[in-house]
């Protein structure tokens, strides 16, 4: 018998916290996103300028 | 009691962007750009881009430590009761610990992407909002949103120094026309909603010095403001077409306080009230579009060859 006692969430909980994760999922990749492209914007054309 | 580790979530995702205030953020975003559009010099689009998003962070971050703190005023008003925390669907410590790190976050961005001037004064703008207008003018004061209303008066200067790295001359005319534009656009809301603002013991200004007074000071005001949204054009960074919309649309707006002067009972004072609040949004928007219409049309004209 399972006796463990704790929070068990409904089903409408679970939809929320699905969709908050989902969104914080979303933010953090777009954030990679942009911290990428203002790299690459700040640094100009001094990007290709490497002995290759 | 439910213990505090018990408490189970039902915020979504929209509930977080809500506390972002989203249509105060993109008058921001409007405004910001046209300050951006004015800086001289060249400017990578890539870099504004990221500095407008920067500035609109941080407006959304202030937006949220405005509702943490203001979450007991908002629960008796009807216009606010519906926001996250009123309605018990994100907590205060939520909020908080989703504006701070939006708030550092955008100033660290401002401040790499652009310069120090630009995200020093977006966080001056953030601390403004959030602790000098939210925690003590509002509470405080019937010049509370008077004062306050340099908080939404910055983001025209944080764009040009985003860009210039200087403050210069259009972007103090800039954030004078929108701190001149606060008291009659706000007052004509309090006078609608006095009843509110004083279940809340917000001593906005109809509730403190009266309605008459009130509807003097709107006036005064926009017979101030009409003559001031001229000085771009005067000072040489604004066009004939931004002169024409800022006499016209100008116009519009003393008819608009002048109606609210007059019609002190009834139905009708509460029609002009909302009719100065209205247009009063619409004054602004198409000063401002004026100026980044003027600003743009001339490197589109060379794009199109057309000059």
């Amino acid at each position: 018998m399972d006796d463990r006692k704790g929070i068990v969430l409904t089903d409408e909980e679970k939809r929320r916290r699905r969709a908050r994760s989902i969104a914080i999922g979303l933010f953090l990749g777009a954030l990679c996103l942009f911290f990428y492209i203002i790299t690459i914007a700040k640094l100009g054309p001094g990007v290709l300028n490497r002995a290759l | 009691m439910t213990p505090a580790f018990a408490r189970v979530s039902l915020a979504e995702p929209g509930d977080y962007f809500a506390l972002m205030k989203p249509r105060v953020m993109s008058l921001v975003v409007f405004t910001a750009l046209t300050g951006l559009a004015i800086a001289p010099g060249p400017i990578n689009p890539v870099l504004a881009l990221a500095s407008l998003l920067a500035i609109a962070v941080g407006a959304g971050a202030s937006g949220a430590f405005n509702m943490a703190a203001d979450a007991d005023i908002d629960a008796v008003m009807a216009r606010t009761r519906n926001r996250p925390i009123p309605a018990g669907r994100v907590t205060r410590e939520e909020a908080l610990a989703f504006a701070t790190p939006l708030a550092i976050g955008s100033v660290a961005v401002l401040g790499v992407v652009a310069n120090w001037l630009a995200a020093g004064l977006l966080a001056f703008t953030i601390f403004f909002y959030a602790v000098i207008y939210t925690q003590w003018l509002k509470r405080s004061t019937p010049q509370n949103i008077v004062i306050g209303g340099a908080a939404g008066a910055f983001p025209p200067m944080i764009g040009e120094a985003a860009m210039s790295g200087h403050i210069g001359a259009a972007g103090i005319v800039l954030f004078l026309i929108i701190f001149l534009w606060t008291p009659p656009h706000f007052w004509a809301l309090a006078l609608v909603k006095s009843d509110d603002y004083a279940r809340a013991g917000v001593p906005m200004m109809p509730n403190v010095a009266g309605e008459a007074s009130t509807r003097a000071q709107i006036l005064l005001y926009t017979l101030v403001l009409v003559p001031f949204a001229l000085a771009p054009y005067e000072l040489g960074f604004a066009g004939l077409s931004y002169l024409a919309v800022a006499l016209v649309s100008g116009l519009g707006m003393i008819w608009c306080a002048w109606r609210v002067y007059r019609d002190r009972d009834g139905e009708a004072a509460r029609k002009s009230a909302w009719r100065l609040f209205g247009f009063s949004i619409v004054y602004l928007f198409l000063l401002f579009a004026a100026l980044l219409a003027e600003q743009l049309a001339a490197p589109t004209m060379r794009l199109l060859g057309l000059a």
